[in-house]
């Protein structure tokens, strides 16, 4: 098993935080992982992505052609990764600044208002974590437990505050 | 019978092959003088780049390291970083040290790199046959500059002292000449200054020396100490330009 | 052993560290830069020292001086600025000094861009600078391997008296992986009995390379010869995956290696008999890899340049076998599918992707 994650969004939305996320998560569910940023001069503002992939077995090729899910958090990336979603996949949509109407039938679309719910719990910052909390039932590799693991592993030690805001933005993504 | 004077041992005993009149070999003799005289010649590691200086590596009784053209510096301050409690010395023509080592030159003295640099200045790349160096005076005649240096054309020489001098890591700075016995006394003491800069640990210490080049001057050796007398030293500043406090107090 | 996790640029910095690396010049370029930040801030709390050159001429120079005195050292930079550092590394080569160099390869030629590329394969193999000489390359394709190469490498370079060039590329050094940090192998290493410190108690002792006159040079040559030689004949490796019994093979190194892996499995899916030879040491070329060809109907060589190591693959293959190639250019990388249909293209052969 093996699955193939785009995720994208404005630099400062939080893309690259939640890939270091699911890589953590598979890490220390023992999974093969692999994170790789997209890089170069554009890295400061503008529209940031990197992908994940996590397997049960060695991974090869790390080059994500089509995605099985993906994250877009602001529309340009939306209508840039709509296309390379593979079909069956599954694409969340920050539905608060993202417009679904350009759509495919051939995969699922999980718009999710993530900004606003962030809102609600105070922090707009964090609606990369519901997008990720609404994507995680949809998984094969991950799951909640193994989040809950990583975000502490990352944020925990150093700001414990941090730990329980991410995984309450995390959880009502969830709708738990 | 006891003897007055011999060959310091700070020298090998290979005999100088330099050309006749060329005083690299006097100002290798202060420098092995200097060596003996402060008892580093077993702790201390010359660096000599490109150029007749390369020549230097085997005429020293110190460890020596041969480098690229222009990057002795860089060379020395690997060597010092790796061995700090060790003496590094880098011995450098004028080409090697004011044109493709330039870059080197600055860096090594902007960060008080703990090193002592003595730069030869004869005027011309004496190696490649006395071409136009970035020290060649205002109308000198070099193979590179037949009609003469035209500095309208190809910029004043560069005065490279002066230059290190103003950099806060450079903490002592001399410009000699060694085209006298009185000059040659003044250009030791200066040598031995330099070193024991190092030897406290003060920062970056560099000594220039006027030399003569009679092979590529096309001159004989009495008359290139006369050309250096009327050419070389009213353009180049002379004396120990700078010299910080802690360096007074040695 | 617990893994962490590690940029590819990163993980070559612990290894440094792990492997008594003292030591390190640096002059910063992306896509090397974390190389040199990730020591900066490491290093010396193990002993050692950082210093950042002003350019990397000093920087390479700095590790030559360094190099001459026994101490591990390490530089590490990106094409642009590996191409400043070839005067040092013929320098190096000819003084026989041991020194570990990084040149994460990015675009070219030019400023170029800062994607993955394998366009400095020649630069690194053929001798970059001046002179004729050869130094070792290796050719990592993973984190893991980044940081073992890495480590090896201090080993090699001290074993043979030689600069190591560690291979990698904008990719590599960009991904975080898990590493496990291992610890430094145990080595059966030479004295060093040639560095200079002080003469203090022995003979005075020269580190150079300048030849006074033509029969010097040629016994100088001659050595280097020899050694060059020995180091071919001693040092070859390579990974052959699914090669034993493969019809068709492609031939990778580093970031295409491991595609290629991927291409190979979906192919073997369908029933295709396809291999991977992957060179690790690109100097020098695994030519025994391609000692026996039996059955071997064709081999499809791909990487991110003109085309550079397919000349070597040809050498090697002496015509026994027809040799096509597949290539990328100015930071894009193939996709396991896209190697999969050039082989379906040039073999003839029914693939799906």
């Amino acid at each position: 098993m093996m699955d193939k994650i785009l995720l994208a969004g404005f630099g400062g939305q939080g893309v690259m935080f939640i890939g270091k996320i699911l890589t953590y998560a598979g890490m220390l569910d023992g999974r093969e992982v692999c994170w790789i940023p997209s890089y170069g001069p554009e890295m400061r503002g503008g529209t940031a992505n990197c992908s994940v992939v996590i397997s049960d077995e060695e991974i090869h090729s790390p080059v994500i052609e089509y995605a099985d899910f993906a994250i877009v958090l602001n529309q340009p990336s939306y209508d840039k990764f709509l296309p390379r979603v593979k079909p069956g996949g599954v694409l969340v949509a920050n539905s608060s600044i993202v417009s679904t109407a350009g759509k495919r039938d051939d995969i699922e679309i999980i718009a999710v208002p993530a900004g606003d719910m962030a809102n609600e719990l105070g922090n707009v910052s964090l609606a990369n974590m519901v997008c990720l909390g609404a994507l995680l039932p949809k998984l094969t590799m991950v799951d909640l437990a193994s989040v809950e693991k990583a975000v502490s592993a990352v944020v925990g030690k150093k700001k414990p505050e941090l730990y329980e805001l991410n995984l309450a933005a995390v959880r009502k993504g969830l709708g738990k | 019978m006891q003897r007055v004077f011999g060959r310091p041992k700070g020298l090998t005993e290979l005999p100088f092959h330099y050309c006749p009149g060329c005083t690299h070999g006097v100002i290798h003799r202060l420098i092995g003088e200097v060596l003996e005289e402060l008892d580093i010649i077993g702790d201390t590691i010359g660096v000599a780049p490109v150029g007749c200086a390369g020549f230097s590596l085997d005429f020293f009784a110190c460890d020596f390291v041969g480098a690229a053209h222009g990057r002795a510096q860089a060379v020395a301050t690997g060597i010092k970083r790796a061995l700090p409690d060790k003496i590094v010395f880098t011995y450098q023509g004028d080409g090697d040290i004011a044109a493709i080592g330039t870059a080197h030159s600055i860096h090594v003295a902007a960060r008080g790199e703990k090193i002592t640099s003595i730069m030869v200045n004869n005027a011309v790349f004496g190696m490649t046959g006395g071409q136009m160096a970035p020290t060649t005076i205002g109308g000198q005649i070099t193979t590179t500059s037949p009609y003469g240096r035209d500095c309208a054309l190809v910029g004043a020489p560069i005065d490279m002292p002066k230059t290190v001098a103003t950099l806060s890591g450079a903490v002592y700075v001399a410009a000699c000449s060694v085209d006298t016995p009185k000059n040659i006394i003044q250009a030791k003491k200066c040598l031995k200054k330099a070193f024991q800069v190092q030897q406290a640990g003060l920062g970056y210490a560099l000594v220039s020396i006027l030399s003569t080049c009679p092979t590529n001057w096309g001159l004989s050796p009495a008359d290139s100490l006369k050309w250096l007398q009327e050419n070389m030293l009213p353009v180049y500043e002379m004396g120990e330009l700078k010299m910080t406090e802690e360096v007074k107090a040695l | 052993m617990s893994k962490e996790l590690m940029k590819g640029n990163e993980a070559i910095g612990e290894a440094a560290i792990r492997a008594g690396c003292k030591l390190f010049f640096g002059y910063p370029i992306t896509p090397s830069t974390e190389i040199v930040e990730y020591l900066s801030k490491h290093l010396p709390k193990a002993g050692g020292t950082v210093l950042q050159g002003e350019d990397e001429v000093a920087s390479i120079n700095m590790c030559y001086g360094a190099a001459t005195t026994g101490a591990r050292v390490m530089t590490a930079s990106s094409s642009p600025g590996f191409s400043l550092k070839q005067e040092g590394m013929s320098y190096l080569a000819a003084a026989e000094l041991p020194v570990v160099v990084v040149n994460v390869n990015r675009t070219g030629p030019g400023l170029g861009g800062l994607g993955p590329s394998q366009a400095d394969y020649f630069q690194c193999t053929k001798g970059g600078g001046h002179g004729g000489y050869r130094q070792i390359v290796l050719a990592p394709s993973k984190g893991q391997e980044l940081y073992d190469f890495t480590m090896e490498a201090f080993d090699l370079a001290d074993k043979y008296r030689t600069p190591v060039v560690i291979l990698s590329d904008g990719f590599l050094g960009q991904m975080m992986e898990p590493v496990e940090l291992k610890k430094r192998p145990k080595a059966d290493l030479p004295a060093k009995d040639w560095v200079v410190g002080g003469c203090k108690g022995r003979a005075k002792r020269k580190v150079a390379s300048y030849s006074l006159t033509n029969e010097i040079g040629e016994v100088n040559n001659l050595h280097w010869e020899a050694k060059f030689a020995e180091m071919k004949d001693s040092l070859q490796r390579w990974e052959a995956f699914h090669a034993e019994d493969a019809e068709y093979l492609i031939v990778g190194y580093g970031t295409c290696g491991r595609i290629a892996k991927s291409a190979v499995l979906k192919a073997r899916r369908q029933g295709i008999k396809v291999g991977l030879i992957r060179p690790i040491t690109l100097w020098p070329f695994p030519e025994e890899a391609f000692a026996n060809l039996d059955g071997v109907k064709g081999i499809l060589t791909v990487e991110l340049n003109f085309g550079q190591m397919v000349e070597d693959v040809k050498l090697a293959v002496e015509c026994r076998t027809p040799v096509y190639f597949h290539n990328r250019l100015g930071g894009m990388l193939p996709s396991e599918n896209e190697i999969l249909r050039k082989l379906g293209q040039v073999f003839d052969l029914a693939v799906e992707v």
